[in-house]
């Protein structure tokens, strides 16, 4: 199920409690997954269990991105089962860190 | 209305576009619930409290019809919780600086109706009523009823605006900022990492509400789950005592405020005792060399950055980190010893200078300050986006980068005195003033000259007991500098105004020489 990826989009899993937000995105339709299955709009309702197979958990405060970082997801709730974009499993962004300026 | 429904919905129907700054509360709140968040006096309020207060004050917002949020009053627990609830509400939140005169004060009022705004009595005296300005009172707001129904939506707009800020008006009329969730939410997520403060970790927060400083404190605390603590009013021993009572690790300070510390510490003979601080951030003004050099030395252990930002930037754009201070301090090198005088590298945008022409320039080469990135607004009220077409935003700052892209800052453009079509810096003359043993403070500006168009003109505060005649001041300059840039004026003074926030304020020293 493929969809549109705005930033600002929410996404929640239909098999954990994973809640993401789309920080940036290519234009076009991406087929946007966690533990396995399609995620789902914030409001619809979901079941099932993630598939340990598609890596996890997904962590609250991480942000998540594609191989060319062309794709950025902040986790806004984590929960046990990994993201992934078909059957492509996304990666950690490592932060920059800076030091605290505020 | 049965014959509008649309069989096959558009694929968005239930996505809503919500990037929105309540989602770092929520997160704080979600991760973090328990964790003390925020410590203002005795009260203290955890992620999850300051949640519950921010929806129930976004729920009183949304019934009052008001078109922004407005917050005149000194740091209290209100701060932060009104930032957060305007989000929820979806609507502006725009702190007002309370050391505005009353007609100052109306005249932005007038500006930013209908609106609700929070205060208390020794402000509210200050404003005229009118019907489209609701007023509640802080004690109010802070009691707020529990909520009845559902929690209130944040807009689903990504490009609504977050905060308004006016700004210091310096050089003019204050301008109102705007800043979108979309460019706070990028700063944040660009430069914070989240859950990143251990449960011990605290901020002392000392700017106040109305300053971006104020507001990105907020925000960067709150995502890193780090405890902050407001002080409504500096004064350096109730910094110093409020440091060690909360056994503070974290500080943010205005030039102005580190002076007055180092000041108090040298007066006193006294070591900070600080055991728990670790980080020391400074910007929002020209940090003096000497006050610097001072501090390092008094607090030894800590990790000093410097943070360069701007209203219109969502705050830091540059930062000059601890071992940029260190390397610095501890060398030989003039040109790496002399990034102590500068505001680091590029944090999360891209800096260029460019000149008169739009050029842009090489290392070494000074012109004006040029920045983007997603975190960059640049955009006012009734003026629009002064972004070009590159998205490029012009901060007036004047500067230069050094060959490994340090930025060195010299003045506002609006600062530059043109004398006879020659640009000169009112930096560059200060700091030869500055280094004659007499002169504890001074300010250079351009006054009208029939010649030259303008000249400079000095306005000069002698350190107690010091003595120096104007004639000794003009020779000085002569020999170290060009004799365009002797001042053609001097005046002596018992102090230079400044702003509550550091800024020297030309405008009003201008005035001064221009009759």
């Amino acid at each position: 199920m493929a969809t549109a990826l705005k930033p600002g989009s929410r996404f929640k899993s239909a098999v954990c409690e994973t809640q993401v937000m789309v920080v940036k995105a290519p234009a076009g339709e991406h087929d946007l997954r966690c533990g396995g299955a399609p995620m789902v709009a914030p409001t619809d309702s979901a079941g099932g269990e993630p598939d340990a197979a598609f890596g996890g958990p997904t962590l609250i405060g991480k942000r998540y991105v594609n191989a060319d970082e062309s794709l950025e997801l902040l986790c806004t709730k984590g929960g046990k089962g990994g993201l992934s974009l078909g059957t492509t499993p996304l990666e950690v962004k490592q932060a920059k860190q800076l030091p605290s300026s505020d | 209305m049965q014959g509008t429904w649309n069989a096959d919905p558009p694929a968005d129907r239930n996505r809503p576009s919500t990037m929105n700054i309540s989602t770092i509360l929520d997160m704080a709140a979600e991760a973090f619930g328990e964790r003390v968040a925020l410590v203002v006096g005795d009260e203290r309020y955890t992620y999850a409290a300051l949640r519950e207060a921010a929806l129930r004050a976004a729920a009183r917002i949304q019934a009052s019809g008001a078109r922004c949020v407005a917050l005149l009053d000194v740091a209290s627990p209100a701060t932060p919780i009104a930032v957060f609830a305007a989000a929820y509400a979806g609507v502006p939140y725009v702190p007002l600086n309370y050391r505005l005169t009353a007609p100052e004060l109306n005249e932005l009022v007038e500006r930013i109706a209908p609106a609700l705004l929070i205060t208390i009595d020794d402000y509210r005296k200050l404003l005229v009523p009118r019907a489209d300005l609701g007023i509640l009172d802080r004690g109010e707001f802070l009691a707020l009823p529990p909520l009845d129904g559902a929690p209130p939506q944040p807009a689903e707009d990504p490009r609504a605006i977050a905060v308004q800020l006016f700004t210091s008006g310096t050089t003019g009329k204050p301008k109102a900022a705007i800043l979108r969730h979309e460019n706070l939410m990028s700063y944040i997520v660009g430069t914070v990492e989240f859950g990143a403060a251990d449960e011990d970790d605290a901020i002392v927060v000392t700017v106040p509400p109305y300053h971006i400083a104020g507001i990105s404190a907020v925000l960067s605390s709150t995502y890193a789950c780090r405890r902050m603590v407001l002080l409504p009013n500096f004064e350096p021993r109730a910094w110093l005592e409020a440091m060690r009572r909360e056994k503070v690790s974290n500080a943010f300070l205005v030039p102005t405020m580190l002076g007055r510390i180092v000041d108090h510490l040298v007066e006193h003979g006294a070591a900070p005792d600080l055991p728990a601080l670790r980080a020391l951030a400074y910007g929002g003004g020209k940090m003096p060399l000497s006050t610097i050099a001072k501090a390092m030395q008094l607090f030894p252990g800590v990790d000093f950055t410097n943070a360069y930002g701007l209203t219109e930037t969502s705050s830091t754009i540059a930062v000059l980190g601890p071992d940029d201070h260190r390397a610095a301090a501890a060398s030989d090198d003039p040109l790496v010893r002399r990034r102590l005088a500068s505001v680091g590298r590029p944090a999360a945008v891209e800096i260029e200078i460019r000149d008169d022409d739009g050029k842009v320039l090489g290392p070494e080469e000074a012109g004006m300050v040029y920045v983007r990135g997603p975190q960059v607004s640049g955009e006012y009220l009734s003026l629009g986006s002064q972004l070009d077409a590159d998205g490029w935003f012009p901060t007036k700052d004047r500067g230069y980068l050094d060959a490994e892209g340090y930025l060195f800052l010299d003045g506002r453009a609006d600062d530059v005195i043109v004398r006879g079509g020659e640009n000169i810096s009112p930096g560059e003359i200060e700091d030869v003033l500055l280094s004659h043993p007499a002169v504890a403070d001074c300010a250079c500006v351009a006054m009208p000259d029939e010649q030259w168009g303008e000249a400079v003109a000095a306005a000069i505060v002698l350190k107690d007991g010091a003595a120096v005649d104007a004639a000794e001041l003009q020779e000085l300059v002569k020999g170290r500098l060009r004799s365009s840039r002797v001042p053609q004026a001097i005046v002596f003074k018992d102090a230079l105004p400044y702003n509550e926030t550091g800024k020297v304020l030309r405008r009003v020293i201008r005035q001064e020489f221009a009759g």
